[in-house]
C-alpha cells in the first residue's frame, strides 16, 4: 500500500514516475478524442483503426531490417502502424458509403482481416534472425517494462497535438456528431470532419500503442466518454470530463502497476477506468441507475397515494397492500382501513381536484394547459388561483374543505 | 419492358436538357433548379426536375410518400449527392449563396438523447458566423435567446433537449434556423407529429418571415392546410406533377396525376373546394 502512495506521489522512481507522467498525458488525449468517436455511434471504428495498426508495424519492422537499420525504432514503428491504420479507416469509410454494407459489417471485415494480416507478420518475424528478440507481442496488451524517455516525449507531443486538434475542431465535430445533414447544409464538408475525428482516434491510438497496446486501447477512448456522460447533459463540458477521467485513470493505474513490478500497466489502467465506469453507472445523480431507482419508486408512491385517496373519496375499498401501508404510514387510515380526519380531508381535496379538472379540460381547449392532465401533476402548478375559483364557481357547488381549501 | 422504359427515360431526359439551355431561371428566385436527379442505388428517387420557386412567398413541396420530397429539398442543399441538375439560389451557384439559406431537417433526423441544451443548439445556427475559434459569448446568445423567443421557448434556453416535447423540438430546429438569419427558409416537414399549438406557432413565424420579404420552401404533407398556409405549390411523384399558385395549381386535376388512385374524388373535391372557400 505505501508504495502505491510512494507511486502516485510521483516517488516510486524516475522511470515509474516517467510512466505514470506519460499515462496520465495519454489518457487524457484518448478521453477528449475518444468522446467524438462515442457522440457520433462510431465507437467501434476506433476498434478496428486499432486492430489495423499491427500490420504496419510488422511491415515498418521489416523493411527496417532489411534496410540494415534497428528494427526496433519507435518511431519508425508507429510511422507503419499509422500508415495501415490510415488504410483501415478509409476501408470502413469506404465500404460503408460504396456499398450495400453497414457500417459494422464493414468494422466487422476491416478489423479481423488486417489483425490477420498483423499475426502472420508477426509470425514470419519471429522467424527471421533479427527477429528473435523484437519484442514485438509488446504492441497487442502493452508493455509490462517501463518506458524510455523518447517513448514519454512521443506521447507528450502526440497527445498535446490531438487535444489541441480536438478543441480546435469541438463546434464542427459536435454539430456533424448531431445533426450531420444540418451541418452539410451549412456547408460543412461532413466526409472530412468524419475523417478529422478518426484521424485524432489514430493518433492517439497509435501513440498509445507501447504502453497499452493495440487490443485495450479502445477502452481508453470510449469509457471516459460513456463515463462522462453519466455526469453532464453539454457537449462541451462532456469533453473535459472524459479528457479528465481518462487521465486521473491512466496515472492511477500506472501507479498501481508501478507499486506491483509483474501487473501490466494497460490492463490495470482500464480496470480503473471501468471502476470510475461502475461508480458512475451506479452513483451518478440523474442519470445513474440508484437515481433512477429512487425516482421510479417517488413515482410508484405518488401514484398509489392518489389512487388510495381516491378510492376513500368514493368509499370503495383498498385492496392492493402497498396502497394500504402508504396510507397508513402517513396517518391518512387507521390500521383497520379507515380514513382518519387528515385522510377524509386529502380524499376530499382530490376528488375535488379530479371535479376541476374535468371542467378546466372543458373550459381551456389549448392542448398545452390540458395535457399536463396527467393525474399526478397538482392542478395549482397548472393553473392560477383565479382560474381555479373559475372552475369553482363553474362547478357550482361548494366543497368546505377544512384546512385545506 | 426494360428496354422500353429506359428508350423513354431517355428521350425526357433529353427534352428536359433542351430546356435547360432554352430557360434559365429568373435571378429573384430563391430556389430554382433544371434537371435534378437523384439516386438512391438505381433507381431514381428524383427525375428531371425543374422547379423555380417565387420570392417572397411559401412554397409547399407535395407529393406522395416515397414521391421524392425530402430528397428533393436534401438535393437542392447539397445534403445529398445529385446524379445531375443545376442549383441556382438567388441567381446564383449553391456555393455562393449558402450563407443566404437557413435549413430545419425532420426532427428524427437526430438523436434527442445527444448530450446538449437548447441554447446549444440554437447557437449553432451562428456557428458560421462566428467561426473555428470565435466567443459565442454575449451578443451571440442574446442573439440566440432572441430567436428561441420567437418561437415561444425563450423559458426553455438551458433544459437538456431529451426533455422536449416533438413540438417543441420542431420549434427549436426552427429558432437554430432564425439564428441563421437567412433569405430562404429550407423546411422538411416541419408540421410531421407536432401538436395544434406548435403548428400555429410554426405557421405564424413562416407568416411573418415572408412578410419581411423571406421565401418559405416547406415539404408538407396535410393537404388540408396547404390553400391556408401556402401561395405557391410544387407537386412532385418522382417527376414534377405541377406548379404554380395555390389558386391555379392546386386543383383536382394535378392531385389527381399526383397521387393517382391513392385520394379519392370525394377528398380531392373537398380539399380544393374547402381551400378555395378559406
Amino acid at each position: 500500500m505505501s508504495g502505491f502512495l510512494d507511486a502516485l506521489l510521483l516517488q516510486a522512481g524516475y522511470n515509474a514516475a516517467l510512466v505514470m507522467i506519460g499515462s496520465g498525458l495519454l489518457g487524457f488525449a484518448a478521453g477528449t478524442s475518444g468522446t467524438f468517436m462515442f457522440l457520433r455511434k462510431r465507437a467501434l471504428v476506433s476498434d478496428a483503426v486499432a486492430h489495423a495498426t499491427l500490420p504496419g508495424i510488422g511491415i515498418a519492422f521489416i523493411v527496417m531490417v532489411l534496410l540494415g537499420g534497428d528494427g526496433r525504432n519507435l518511431v519508425g514503428l508507429l510511422i507503419g502502424s499509422a500508415a495501415t491504420a490510415w488504410i483501415g479507416l478509409l476501408l470502413i469509410e469506404w465500404i460503408a458509403r460504396r456499398t450495400r454494407l453497414a457500417e459494422d459489417a464493414a468494422i466487422g471485415a476491416v478489423l479481423g482481416v488486417f489483425f490477420g494480416i498483423g499475426i502472420v507478420l508477426l509470425t514470419v518475424i519471429q522467424t527471421m534472425s533479427a527477429g528473435r528478440q523484437a519484442g514485438l507481442e509488446s504492441f497487442l496488451l502493452g508493455s509490462t517494462a517501463g518506458m524510455l524517455y523518447s517513448d514519454a516525449v512521443v506521447i507528450a507531443i502526440g497527445g498535446s497535438i490531438a487535444v489541441l486538434a480536438t478543441w480546435f475542431m469541438r463546434r464542427p465535430m459536435t454539430l456533424v456528431s448531431f445533426d450531420p445533414e444540418y451541418a452539410a447544409a451549412l456547408g460543412y464538408n461532413v466526409r472530412r470532419i468524419d475523417l478529422t475525428m478518426m484521424g485524432l482516434v489514430m493518433m492517439v491510438t497509435v501513440i498509445g500503442l507501447k504502453l497499452v497496446g493495440l487490443i485495450l486501447i479502445v477502452a481508453m477512448l470510449i469509457i471516459p466518454a460513456v463515463t462522462a456522460r453519466f455526469w453532464t447533459e453539454r457537449s462541451n463540458r462532456i469533453l473535459w470530463i472524459a479528457g479528465c477521467i481518462g487521465g486521473v485513470a491512466a496515472y492511477v493505474g500506472a501507479a498501481i502497476s508501478a507499486s506491483a513490478p509483474a501487473v501490466p500497466t494497460g490492463p490495470i489502467i482500464v480496470l480503473v477506468t471501468a471502476v470510475m465506469f461502475v461508480l458512475s453507472l451506479i452513483f451518478a445523480p440523474v442519470r445513474g441507475v440508484s437515481a433512477a431507482i429512487i425516482r421510479h419508486r417517488r413515482f410508484q408512491a405518488r401514484v398509489h397515494r392518489r389512487q388510495g385517496l381516491l378510492s376513500l373519496a368514493r368509499q370503495e375499498p383498498i385492496r392492493e397492500p402497498y396502497t394500504l401501508r402508504l396510507l397508513a404510514r402517513e396517518g391518512l387510515i387507521r390500521p383497520d382501513g379507515v380514513p382518519t380526519e387528515a385522510g377524509r380531508a386529502q380524499a376530499a381535496k382530490v376528488a375535488r381536484d379530479e371535479r376541476r379538472w374535468a371542467v378546466a379540460r372543458e373550459v381551456h381547449q389549448d392542448a398545452g394547459l390540458t395535457g399536463r392532465y396527467d393525474g399526478l401533476t397538482p392542478i395549482e402548478d397548472v393553473f392560477t388561483r383565479d382560474e381555479i375559483k373559475d372552475f369553482d364557481r363553474r362547478l357550482g357547488t361548494p366543497f368546505p374543505v377544512e384546512g385545506l381549501a | 419492358m426494360g428496354p422500353r422504359m429506359t428508350r423513354s427515360a431517355v428521350k425526357i431526359a433529353a427534352e428536359d436538357g433542351q430546356d435547360l439551355r432554352a430557360a434559365m431561371p429568373p435571378p429573384d428566385s430563391p430556389l430554382a433548379m433544371r434537371g435534378m436527379t437523384v439516386s438512391y442505388g438505381e433507381k431514381p428517387a428524383v427525375f428531371s426536375v425543374d422547379a423555380t420557386f417565387p420570392a417572397r412567398s411559401m412554397s409547399a413541396i407535395i407529393g406522395p410518400n416515397g414521391a421524392g420530397k425530402s430528397t428533393l429539398l436534401k438535393a437542392s442543399l447539397g445534403v445529398i449527392p445529385r446524379l445531375s441538375g443545376e442549383v441556382w439560389v438567388f441567381g446564383k451557384p449553391l456555393a455562393q449563396a449558402r450563407d443566404r439559406i437557413a435549413y430545419v431537417p425532420q426532427r428524427a433526423s437526430v438523436d434527442w438523447d445527444f448530450p446538449t441544451t437548447v441554447i446549444d443548439v440554437v447557437q449553432m445556427g451562428l456557428y458560421r458566423k462566428v467561426g473555428l475559434l470565435g466567443r459565442l459569448k454575449g451578443l451571440m446568445t442574446a442573439q440566440a435567446q432572441a430567436c428561441l423567443d420567437r418561437v415561444g421557448m425563450a423559458d426553455f434556453a438551458h433544459r437538456q433537449i431529451g426533455q422536449l416535447s416533438g413540438g417543441q423540438q420542431q420549434r427549436v430546429f426552427l429558432a437554430r434556423a432564425l439564428a441563421q438569419d437567412a433569405d430562404l427558409y429550407l423546411l422538411d416537414e416541419p408540421f410531421a407529429g407536432v401538436d395544434a399549438a406548435t403548428e400555429r406557432a410554426i405557421v405564424d413565424v413562416l407568416k411573418l418571415l415572408k412578410s419581411e420579404g423571406k421565401a418559405v420552401v416547406a415539404v408538407h404533407h396535410d393537404l388540408s392546410t396547404v390553400r391556408d398556409y401556402f401561395n405557391y405549390v410544387f407537386l412532385i411523384n418522382v417527376r414534377r406533377i405541377a406548379e404554380g399558385p395555390a389558386q391555379t395549381a392546386f386543383t383536382a386535376e394535378n392531385l389527381n396525376a399526383t397521387y393517382g388512385g391513392r385520394l379519392s374524388a370525394t377528398h380531392i373535391s373537398e380539399l380544393t373546394l374547402s381551400g378555395g372557400a378559406a
